[in-house]
């Protein structure tokens, strides 16, 4: 574990039924830092996730997140730390059908408590940098895979996270339009020093952190932190 | 493949006559290339004279085919090394690879760990060359991906073996 550690995790467990998916893992990121999640499917990689983010309470074992256990908060309070400090980017952009992009990548702002106006303004930044301004009025139907993952990173850098949780984000995308992706969204991130902690069964996707840590039956594996 | 460090790992599960090397050896790593008896001899004199392996017995008859070569603790650290220490990323490394996993399984050490230790080289050149993709133009891209497209294609095949150690170890020690 660094010293400089923004979120750690020791000794997770977490079963659903009589299926281990963690057993005992470990992890830990520093501000900035850029960490890629790999293990085969169904090592336990996206659980991991869900229990760093306190999407799902671990059975076992700790999280922390700057120093505060977010496996002993209430669910009221691990869903305001996720509005304020987290950002999500997932495989199927999972962006709002009935809003236009402009709206769905202001969303995290305006429930965060920012006027129409400045919500919008800011998620109209993200959306230029991230070279999907020119598609803001159409739905999410109306555009192509690649633009609509762009615009779920709009939304996700949008508040200005401190981790940004990105898991398989261009694992529904071809390989050109999925390293541009990446390309923004890692450029977005050293930019604005969020950390990315981000899932992947794919290395050319995990070339794009900083390290890896390995995910295998349930147990992470830090290579960086084992050396 | 470095013929005398897999030579030296065989070694390692016990004492073999050069025939007896050459046969395991062509039965486990070298289905498209069997050793000559040749390689096997040069071989065994070279880690003779290194101190690497030593005479265990000579049976009548001579010559030195009836030699038979036991592994030195000089010869076991060599063999700890070679396998802990990852090959430098380039194509078609499966060979060496390969033979690496199956001579820590035989030999009882973590081939899980060997294949982690190589995976994280891969990935550190992986980087490098998705930096250089980045920050460089199109021709520089097109060097990179194909680069990059190889050593992917190593590392799916180290995912695979990584995924099959268990069936691998039986099957390799039957």
């Amino acid at each position: 574990m660094t010293a400089a550690a923004l979120l750690t995790a020791e000794g997770l467990r977490k079963s659903y039924g009589a299926t281990a998916a963690l057993d005992g893992a470990d992890f830990s990121i520093a501000a900035g830092e850029i960490v890629a999640v790999m293990g085969p499917s169904g090592s336990g990689k996206s659980t991991l996730l869900h229990c760093l983010a306190g999407i799902v309470p671990p059975d076992a074992g700790t999280v922390r997140y700057r120093g505060r256990e977010v496996s002993a908060m209430s669910d009221a309070q691990r869903s305001a730390l996720r509005r304020a400090d987290f950002g999500f980017v997932f495989q199927f952009g999972q962006l709002v059908p009935e809003l236009t992009c402009l709206e769905n990548a202001a969303l995290p702002v305006r429930l965060a408590g920012a006027s129409r106006k400045e919500a919008e303004g800011r998620a109209r930044e993200w959306l230029r940098r991230l070279e999907v301004d020119d598609v803001r009025h159409h739905r999410p139907g109306q555009v192509s895979g690649g633009q609509g993952q762009r615009v779920a990173i709009a939304r996700a850098l949008a508040p200005s996270p401190r981790v940004v949780f990105a898991d398989e984000p261009t694992g529904a995308l071809d390989s050109l339009n999925g390293e541009r992706v990446l390309e923004l969204l890692t450029e977005a991130a050293r930019e604005s020093r969020a950390a990315v902690v981000l899932v992947t069964h794919e290395a050319r996707v995990a070339a794009y952190s900083d390290r890896e840590v390995v995910v295998r039956d349930g147990r992470a594996r830090d290579l960086a932190g084992a050396s | 493949m470095s013929i005398s460090h897999t030579l030296l790992g065989l070694l390692e599960t016990g004492p073999r006559h050069g025939y007896d090397l050459k046969q395991t050896f062509d039965q486990k790593f070298g289905h498209d290339r069997p050793l000559h008896y040749g390689q096997v001899y040069s071989t065994m004199s070279r880690l003779l004279k290194n101190g690497l392996v030593e005479v265990e017995g000579i049976e009548p008859g001579g010559g030195p085919e009836r030699k038979r070569y036991a592994i030195t603790d000089a010869g076991i650290t060599d063999v700890a090394q070679w396998l802990a220490r990852p090959e430098k990323p380039e194509p078609y490394l499966q060979n060496t690879l390969y033979t690496k996993v199956v001579l820590a399984l035989l030999t009882g050490r973590d081939a899980g760990e060997l294949l982690d230790t190589q995976r994280s080289e891969h990935l550190r050149l992986m980087r490098e060359l998705t930096r250089r993709k980045t920050e460089g133009d199109l021709a520089d891209q097109l060097i990179c991906d194909h680069a990059l497209f190889h050593l992917e294609a190593d590392l799916r095949w180290l995912e695979t073996a990584a995924a099959r150690l268990d069936r691998l170890a039986e099957a390799v020690r039957a």
